[in-house]
């Protein structure tokens, strides 16, 4: 797909317009309990080289022995990509020398990847939505980790990520802007959270990105791309595209040419800058590996795998406009983490669905973003929410209201209904006392009484006295009624 | 096929194998005696033949995704010439 922007995606330059070209490739690495092919386990952290088996550290003799589940796993995300899974693919030798490469070679996929061209429909904006193409993704080991600060004159190597499975997604160069290159990263996470592929943590280094960006004048054919490597955060992914399409159109700009080589994001000033080193080492002579069969089976396994993938979140997403008659961009919010939607279908259950999702989206996401909590710790349960929608529409207490006691929930727990009862926050509906209080208020202000009957908006001074008098209590409705008739107007 | 002198060189770069100058002109005429003794393969017809895998048809055993291998820091690093904290020390590469 080769499709141009649209005229406000463009980059205005001092000679015109250019258009941004981005492909990504990312770095996915596999949920699974031990490595690809090894029997040590993948877990983060631990001592140095504490999860390493001699076939992980290279020792001579070792023979990899591929593992069932990564290989389910990478399945299970080519159907999330609505990729064509390859039931036939070969594992391939990627030669490169470096110290945290004990092999001397990366086992990777290199004709024949196990999953081919797949889609991602992705959402940049409330109303604009996109479609990136995905060119392939391969199963390859992820290398060890080296330390350059510990000694002024030696490297520390810890091999406890060395052969730890990784899924390579390349995406088609179907990208035209920092923010569908964000949106994009945002979506394929989402993806592989809901398959349990990924878990999409950014922080540990289990979702990295190497972004291919170049620039072109509208409707002309590729410019040279530099591949900027390892952005680790998707704000990151954002600035060095955006950092470095000015980079590209300066150069070319004062007449220049882009050559085409590796770069590294410096996030701290801002820019990227030429890796040299690795040039050189573009040739990487792939070969099939002869510890390897060639990867194999039958399409019955792809189709029982199917069978059990979760509802993914375009479904999913399509399903609450529908079910719940929310707007696509409340779905969209709501479908971004599975737990959040399940947490969104509890307080919904019936309940006004689109009052839940106010609730859910305005409140509880507002506030647990605020103090940099998740769903899963979240302090108001989906119960307890709902527990709260249901005294609104109940008519127990009014919006106001109920946000003081989302407030005494969130900070102190409890039964919103038995709490209502106990702090006596229950709306006042009662005519009677909220006439008293409107009477009292109108004799006591006969000006504001002769300026609310000449000029009605000043009712809403009214409003808001009888609401103080009543700590807030009053049905907004029945004080609105009983003032008009009182003042009549 | 066969390779110059500048190959040699970039082979044993890619290698990391360092060649004196004066070793070149032997290791290309070595590498090209080897190309040659190969290239009487090129002169069998494959057309349409896939590339054998195995001598016998068999599939890739898989294994069950458990951990069973401890081998244990100390043992990894045994034999590295020198190790700090169960890290391995090389000489330093920076980017």
């Amino acid at each position: 797909m080769n499709t141009h922007a649209k005229p406000s995606k463009l980059i205005k330059g001092a000679t015109g317009d250019w258009e941004i070209v981005v492909g990504m490739e990312i770095h996915a690495q596999v949920s699974s309990n031990s490595k690809l092919f090894s029997g040590a386990s993948t877990e983060f952290g631990g001592d140095p080289n504490a999860h390493v088996s001699l076939v992980d550290a290279a020792m001579p003799g070792m023979l990899p022995v591929i593992n069932r589940e990564c290989v389910a796993q990478a399945i299970r995300t080519g159907l999330g990509l609505k990729a064509q899974i390859n039931t036939r693919s070969v594992f391939d030798r990627k030669n490169y020398f470096y110290p945290d490469l004990p092999q001397g070679y990366q086992i990777s996929q290199y004709k024949s990847p196990i999953v081919g061209e797949g889609e991602v429909i992705v959402d940049v904006t409330a109303t604009e939505q996109i479609t990136v193409g995905v060119e392939r993704l391969h199963l390859e080991q992820d290398a060890g980790k080296s330390l350059h600060d510990q000694s002024p004159t030696e490297s520390f190597v810890d091999l406890n990520r060395s052969g730890v499975a990784l899924m390579e997604i390349v995406s088609r160069p179907d990208i035209r802007s920092a923010d569908e290159a964000r949106a994009y990263v945002t979506k394929l996470r989402t993806i592989l959270r809901y398959l349990g592929t990924c878990d999409g943590d950014m922080e540990k280094g289990s979702l990295r990105a190497d972004v291919n960006v170049s620039v072109r004048r509208p409707g002309e054919p590729l410019g040279t791309r530099c591949e900027i490597k390892n952005v680790n955060s998707i704000r990151f992914i954002g600035q060095a595209v955006e950092v470095e399409a000015r980079r590209q159109i300066g150069i070319l700009e004062d007449g220049g040419k882009i050559n085409q080589e590796t770069r590294l994001f410096d996030p701290g000033k801002g820019e990227t800058r030429s890796m040299r080193s690795k040039e050189e080492a573009h040739d990487y002579r792939y070969f099939p590996d002869p510890d390897l069969l060639p990867l194999e089976f039958e399409q019955s396994w792809v189709d029982e795998l199917a069978s059990h993938l979760p509802e993914l979140p375009d479904a999913k997403k399509a399903r609450f406009m529908k079910d719940y008659g929310l707007a696509s961009y409340d779905a969209g919010v709501l479908v971004m983490e599975r737990a959040s939607a399940d947490y969104y279908e509890k307080v919904a259950k019936g309940r006004d669905a689109k009052a839940a999702a106010n609730w859910v989206i305005n409140e509880l996401f507002g506030r647990l973003n605020k103090e940099g909590k998740s769903i899963e710790t979240s302090p108001v349960s989906a119960d307890q929410l709902g527990g709260i929608v249901d005294l609104i529409s109940e008519g127990v207490i009014s919006g106001k209201i109920a946000k003081d006691l989302f407030e005494i929930v969130w900070s102190e727990g409890g039964d919103p209904r038995a709490l209502v009862e106990q702090r006596g926050m229950k709306q006042v509906t009662d005519t009677g006392a909220i006439e008293a209080a409107v009477d009292a208020i109108i004799a006591a202000n006969p000006d504001k009484v002769a300026q609310a009957q000449a000029k009605p908006t000043m009712l809403g001074w009214f409003v808001g006295q009888v609401m103080k008098q009543t700590g807030g209590k009053a049905n907004p409705q029945a004080v609105n009624d009983v003032l008009k008739s009182k003042l009549g107007i | 096929m066969s390779v110059d002198q500048a190959n040699v060189r970039r082979i044993a770069h890619l290698a990391r194998i360092a060649v004196k100058d004066d070793e070149v002109p032997h290791l290309e005429q070595e590498l090209n005696a080897m190309l040659s003794f190969v290239e009487e393969l090129s002169a069998v017809n494959v057309d349409g033949v896939e590339p054998m895998t195995s001598v016998i048809p068999m599939k890739m055993k898989m294994r069950e995704d458990v951990v069973t291998d401890h081998a244990g820091p100390q043992v990894i690093v045994r034999n590295a010439p020198t190790s700090e904290d169960n890290f391995f020390m090389v000489p330093k590469v920076v980017e």
